[in-house]
């Protein structure tokens, strides 16, 4: 796939796994600054349920490479608190929708306490958490949230699509002074026991690179409808691009990256280029990405459409089991091929 | 114990004491006729200590600036037993912008770095990082330890048991601290726990636990100075629960009518109390008592002058700090 808006490091052929390029990007970043430390529910031997972290505890061993117990908020507030004190901790929450038993620590402390205290304290810690859906883990095990995360202040949010960006993207984070939240979605991370799409393997640079937070990439240029969308739906919308360009639409596909910041600049240059928006999302409907990315365009100038903005997001019900049912919500390629059509009349 | 220390915990008694009185009288003298809970010089939730400075001076008396402590609701009382420079906590419950947290924090979100500082308003959420300081300060062998202070009624909750394993299971240099007030609000300890000392709970995570009866500052300092030894030689996590009293309401604005130990509050004020007793053992003369008195009240002033001297910030600024 085109990463245009990345920083050029070096080219290369080298082709990494998502999974592989984030842990790339942890242990380089590790070996350089001994202030960081991983921690989280089997980070350590197993190396992560979703290979977030394989081979940091064989390289790094258990005092950087920490399992916890199952008390998840023990160990969030435990990395807010080594924060303050000068470290750099990598805590991973093993599944986002997990979160319910710690988000007091994640927004009432991790995000909050540097306003809270006048920007006299930092707390540079790096939230990894495994998001989304698509193979029949049920209403529990298969959410984005984003949208959740992205409405409380304090939290930078970044979403990486693919592994080049997963591992700048992942050294930003690292190097990031504030709380960022680095939700990695399942079905992008290359693993060998799930679907995966096929740029779930793709060219990394060896060298230690950043990908800036907070910069949209555009993934496909074209001229007549706008796809706004981040994660795994990137790659169908780069899909459904594909197939309906053979009846002469043309898409342009801008992966956001991440959510907050968000790269407001870069949607609305393309709207005004292409008059149409979709937005694709994984996330709920309502209260969430699509209408913050339709509200840029309401709030800037909505002349600027040629037609309605249209969204194709989960509708607002827990993500259901039965794959019939799952892949009814799901934002799919084909879901994603009939709204471009409905948006170009 | 040596009368110098004995002298030392009074004063910082007192000092918080003098302190607590400035903040009440400001903090009603413009909330009438009407009472407004958003009105006058100090808005907002007002939790003040008033009774439990036992706890804050016989555990801080053992602590250096670079020893963290993460407090709760109701934290002036450990705040100024660890060294928090009055004018800056004043400025910050005054709401300026010389003020800790620049005015965005307020008086249950204290963060001061030079202390080591911090105080949480959820209930007992303030265990969990100061875990995070104490794994810290061992990562980096500084011989500092961290004092994680709630309530009873916070022992109830998830975070306080989460945080005791995990203490214990990584041997961090914790101090737990439980300020047994007798009222969660205006629960009572014996409507919301069904162990008789938290103690015991310690104890069941391989913890050694203490309870200190009839907030006496002589026994949070003897109590807290094994636990800080132990923490400091790296032999891992304490708790100590301290029998203290809440003289005023859980608020301001409290009516407290649930209350039904009204009548025995004013012989429970453990200051007076520590008075006579050092009176009564030559260590301190009425003399020195009005001339400790004063002295707090002369740093209070000048606090608090400090504070409402200080400029209010700007709207168009409050969002500024929201990210580094």
């Amino acid at each position: 796939m085109v990463i245009a808006d990345s920083p050029a490091p070096q080219v290369t052929t080298r082709k990494l796994t998502t999974a592989k390029a984030m842990v790339e990007g942890i242990s380089q970043e590790m070996e350089r600054d001994s202030s960081i430390f991983v921690m989280g529910e089997d980070v350590g031997a197993y190396g992560g349920i979703f290979s977030s972290t394989t081979g940091l505890f064989e390289k790094f061993g258990p005092s950087r490479i920490l399992d916890t117990p199952i008390s998840e908020t023990a160990f969030m507030g435990l990395a807010t608190g080594a924060a303050v004190e000068g470290m750099r901790p990598i805590v991973e929450l093993m599944f986002v929708d997990f979160f319910g038993v710690c988000m007091d620590q994640i927004y009432n402390h991790m995000a909050k306490i540097h306003y809270e205290s006048g920007g006299n304290v930092k707390v540079p810690v790096v939230l990894m958490t495994a998001v989304g859906g698509g193979y029949s883990d049920g209403a529990q095990h298969s959410q984005c949230l984003w949208g959740t995360f992205a409405h409380l202040p304090g939290m930078k949010v970044v979403i990486p699509s693919n592994p080049a960006d997963a591992k700048g993207l992942m050294v930003s984070a690292i190097r990031d002074d504030n709380p960022v939240l680095y939700m990695f979605h399942k079905g992008v991370m290359g693993l060998p026991w799930m679907a995966k799409n096929p740029r779930s393997l793709g060219p990394v640079p060896e060298e230690v690179y950043e990908v800036p937070i907070g910069k949209a990439s555009i993934v496909r240029h074209g001229s007549d409808v706008t796809i706004v969308t981040v994660s795994l739906s990137v790659h169908h919308a780069l899909d459904a691009a594909e197939e309906i360009a053979e009846s002469g639409i043309d898409c342009e596909v801008i992966d956001l990256r991440s959510l907050v910041p968000l790269d407001r600049a870069a949607i609305l240059e393309s709207v005004a280029k292409t008059g149409r928006l979709l937005i694709v999302d994984e996330d709920y409907l309502s209260f969430g990405m699509s209408g913050e990315v339709a509200a840029i365009i309401a709030e800037t100038d909505p002349r600027m459409l040629h037609a309605p903005v249209v969204r194709v997001a989960v509708p607002d019900v827990p993500i259901p089991y039965a794959r019939t049912l799952e892949y009814a919500v799901l934002p799919t390629k084909e879901r994603i091929v009939s709204a471009i059509k409905e948006i170009m009349g | 114990m040596e009368d110098k220390t004995r002298l030392g915990l009074y004063e910082t008694m007192v000092m918080s004491r003098s302190f607590e009185e400035a903040i009440l009288h400001d903090y009603h003298a413009d909330k009438t006729p009407a009472w407004d809970i958003g009105a006058g010089l100090i808005p907002g939730e007002m939790h003040l200590s008033a009774g439990q400075e036992p706890v804050a001076a016989g555990v801080c008396a053992h602590l250096g600036a670079n020893d963290a402590v993460t407090a709760t609701h109701r934290p002036h009382h450990l705040a100024i037993a660890h060294g928090m420079d009055l004018k800056t906590l004043a400025a910050e419950i005054y709401g300026r912008e010389t003020g800790l947290g620049r005015g965005r924090g307020g008086h249950m979100h204290l963060f001061d770095p030079s202390t080591h500082f911090s105080c949480s308003g959820i209930i007992a959420e303030g265990y969990p990082p100061a875990l995070g300081q104490a794994f810290s300060f061992k990562h980096h062998k500084t011989g500092n330890i961290a004092v994680a202070v709630t309530g009873e009624g916070a022992a109830n909750q998830g975070a306080f048991h989460e945080s005791l394993n995990l203490a214990a299971l990584w041997n961090l240099p914790v101090v737990f601290v439980v300020e047994d007030n007798d009222w969660a609000i205006s629960v009572p300890r014996r409507g919301s726990t069904a162990v008789a000392s938290n103690a015991a709970r310690a104890e069941s995570y391989g913890i050694p636990g203490e309870r200190v009866e009839n907030n006496s500052v002589e026994g949070v300092w003897e109590a807290a100075g094994r636990a800080v030894e132990r923490a400091r030689s790296g032999a891992g996590p304490s708790m100590i629960e301290v029998h203290t009293v809440r003289l005023w309401g859980h608020f301001e604005g409290d009516a407290q009518a649930y209350r039904d130990d009204m009548d025995q509050l004013s012989e429970r004020d453990p200051i007076p109390a520590y008075a006579d007793e050092l009176v009564r053992d030559g260590v301190l003369t009425p003399d020195q008592i009005e001339a400790i008195a004063a002295d707090a009240k002369a740093a209070v002033a000048e606090a608090i002058d400090f504070a409402k001297s200080s400029p209010i910030p700007s709207g168009s600024e409050a969002s500024r700090y929201v990210f580094a």
